[in-house]
């Protein structure tokens, strides 16, 4: 057996670093690797000692796309551990800066990260270089802008917002501010529905995969904030109880932990394919007609669609958006206040890319003792390989350049951030051929 | 035709959101796209072309040998290497690891620290190369930024105030929450950049954008003590985003030893 190692330099479009090795023999895939490189930054370490206030402040510094969904987390868990609730309008408000969030997270990866792989080209940059797709850019970065200005209304900036905080927020904005954004919201809508339709043309690699989906479920709403924990499997718990269910594992290859369900192993799928499959019914009126006008049958098990699930949640995200733009009153007070105590708080929130799991232990001074962060792309990752080793069976005939876009239009399928659990992949496919 | 300038943009030990800046200038990215060619930029494009390029923007800070060498690597094939934001200025937030013990931190986070192989220190690239131009920020300002790439091609110096937040709240009429509402704020003691989002926000800076040139820290310190806060919540206040940098280190030590002087 002649052993061939194929090398290919970085995957880009990913946030964060890391490495992807397939070993190939004959026919076989022998081992699979996603190669976390990304430099360790020990935020769970570092965090203890400081006020309660720094896990909101400094957990967003996790991830530059996601700033939200690491302090809406801390906030939440944090305000269970000091036993406080937001005052009333808190709820609704953190609603309308988590749709900033998906909107602009969302938009970013269809358009810029994702879509280059289904158009045959390297980036956003050199689609909008082409005259046939310019308009399609420039309709994504408008609509990326209106997710962005959004939370720089709310949170004073796009990047790491400062308005957050436990028990509410510092600052309410006032009607009229987020009113001036209504007909942006408006045309947002409008123009995710055409992304929807465009999405829906797309060719997919024909590929499935027998997922368990996990993902927050509310009573009356799509989920962002709140709801319980469940699964296409049949797990319904609170989130409180993430613990009792799902564990994560430090494998030698990785600066990051791989998640798994505790019950039996077994690796689970989060994120917009997740959160759409099993909330498909909380979706947006508009996003429920347009996934019907396309003919979207659910559950979507094809990793590559998740472009679809993003289009379907960014149009629920903008008609959500002008909801409660349209029905804001600012909440006064803006916030309650956070007067420590020792306890303990756990809680998730669905950040773009999925669940979010935070739990803090507080001493009586309002001090972290321990922290402890999941975010979703660890919790992907160990999917994201058992995928990689069921997909490469069907593109080892072509030819390498191929088969190795292929690979990489599969993992920035999951949108993963390696910063919160990468900025590059780096693709090696370590073939053993029939001698 | 001349050829367009070549702009390349790097990451170290971050958390991709000063990068993540460039992209979100949506006004501008498609006519900076034009007017330079973007020649290496992980984020954005699988295209990368080889070096040298004229200028490289580098966000993260150095935590691990391979980092040392591939910073390296870029100064060589960089004219001008800008670093942008508190991670690639000041070590960033994971800095806060140069006043603990590494090893301690790991066993914290992973359960098989000899997995893990990082520095002691998270360290500023100009600990390890010649730096052109430092950014400041936790993020950087996309403002500033795009003045910084503008400056940089056409040869002029980039406009970037060292002045103190204090400035920018007074220009955009913010009352101070620091005299008027006692709320303890490090935006006398910090560089401009920002806009002054904090105190416009109803809460105190939290010094993202780093010391501003000649900063009056004990003085600072002296009155978040009279504030009513502990020394020890002094010391936390220096030791944030960029604790790392030399006059918020300092001033951190002092408070930590006790041997403040009366400002």
């Amino acid at each position: 057996m002649a052993t061939r190692r194929i090398e290919v330099g970085a995957l880009a479009r990913v946030e964060g670093e890391g490495g992807l090795r397939v070993v190939v023999e004959g026919d076989r895939v022998q081992e699979v690797f996603l190669d976390i490189f990304e430099p360790p930054r020990f935020f769970e370490a570092f965090l203890r000692g400081r006020a309660a206030q720094d896990a909101v402040d400094l957990t967003a510094r996790i991830c530059g796309i996601c700033p939200v969904a690491y302090q809406m987390s801390a906030a939440h868990a944090l305000e269970k551990a000091f036993g406080i609730s937001p005052p009333p309008g808190v709820r609704a408000l953190r609603r309308l800066l988590y749709c900033g969030e998906w909107i602009e997270s969302h938009v970013l990866h269809m358009f810029l990260l994702h879509a280059p792989d289904f158009l045959g080209h390297e980036s956003g940059i050199s689609m909008a270089a082409d005259p046939a797709l310019r308009p399609l850019v420039e309709r994504a970065l408008r609509m990326k802008k209106i997710g962005n200005h959004l939370v720089t209304i709310i949170g004073g900036r796009e990047i790491h917002p400062v308005s957050v905080c436990i028990g509410g927020f510092f600052r309410a904005p006032a009607r009229a501010e987020l009113a001036a954004l209504v007909p942006d919201l408006a045309w947002g809508l409008e123009n995710a529905v055409d992304a929807v339709r465009w999405a829906a043309g797309l060719a997919y690699p024909a590929f499935e995969a027998d997922y368990e989906f996990v993902a927050l479920r509310h009573p009356d709403e799509y989920p962002m904030n709140e709801g319980r924990l469940v699964s296409s499997g049949g797990l319904d718990a609170p989130v409180d109880a993430y613990d009792a269910h799902f564990v994560e594992e430090h494998l030698a290859h990785s600066n990051a932990l791989h998640s798994r369900f505790l019950r039996d192993g077994r690796s689970y799928l989060v994120g917009p394919l997740a959160r759409v499959n099993l909330n498909a019914d909380r979706l947006s009126r508009t996003a429920r007609a347009v996934a019907a006008e396309i003919g979207l049958a659910l559950p979507l098990r094809n990793p590559f669609m998740s472009l679809l699930a993003r289009g379907l949640e960014t149009v629920h995200a903008f008609e959500e958006a002008l909801a409660l733009v349209e029905a804001y009153e600012p909440p006064d007070p803006p916030r309650a206040p956070a007067v420590p105590r020792a306890g303990v708080g756990a809680h998730a929130t669905e950040a773009p890319r999925g669940l979010l799991y935070h739990r803090y232990e507080v001493d009586a001074d309002g001090r972290i003792t321990a922290a402890r962060i999941v975010p979703p792309t660890s919790q992907n990752l160990r999917r994201i390989e058992e995928d990689l080793r069921g997909f490469v069976p069907s593109i080892l005939a072509a030819p390498h350049d191929e088969a190795t876009l292929r690979c990489e239009q599969l993992v920035r399928s999951y949108d993963p951030c390696i910063s919160c659990a990468t900025h590059f992949l780096r693709l090696q496919i370590e073939r053993t051929l029939p001698a | 035709m001349t050829r367009r300038p070549r702009l390349a943009v790097y990451k170290f030990t971050s958390c991709d959101g000063c990068q993540l800046s460039l992209l979100d200038c949506e006004d501008e990215l498609l006519a900076l796209a034009g007017a330079v060619e973007i020649a290496h930029f992980l984020e954005a494009s699988r295209r990368t072309l080889p070096g040298p390029y004229d200028v490289a923007l580098v966000e993260g800070s150095v935590t691990t040998e391979e980092e040392v060498e591939r910073l390296k690597e870029v100064r060589r094939q960089a004219k001008l290497l800008v670093a942008i934001g508190a991670c690639a200025t000041a070590g960033g937030i994971q800095a806060l690891r140069n006043w603990a013990d590494v090893e301690e931190f790991t066993r914290a986070v992973y359960a098989t620290p000899a997995y893990i192989r990082t520095l002691d220190r998270s360290r500023p690239l100009s600990d390890v190369v010649l730096v052109d131009f430092e950014l400041r920020g936790c993020p950087i300002s996309k403002r500033q930024l795009l003045d910084v790439i503008t400056a940089l091609l056409v040869g002029r110096k980039p406009q970037v105030p060292a002045h103190s937040v204090c400035t920018e709240c007074k220009r955009r009429g913010t009352v101070c929450v620091m005299v008027a509402g006692g709320v303890p704020c490090l935006g006398p003691v910090t560089q401009a950049g920002c806009g002054a989002i904090c105190p416009a926000y109803a809460r105190g800076c939290y010094a993202c954008f780093g010391p501003m040139a000649t900063p009056n820290t004990a003085a600072m310190g002296d009155r978040l003590v009279a504030l009513g806060l502990e020394r020890a919540e002094v010391v936390r206040a220096f030791r944030g985003i960029n604790g790392y940098a030399p006059p918020f280190a300092a001033a951190g030590d002092r408070f930590a030893r006790g041997d403040v002087e009366e400002a």
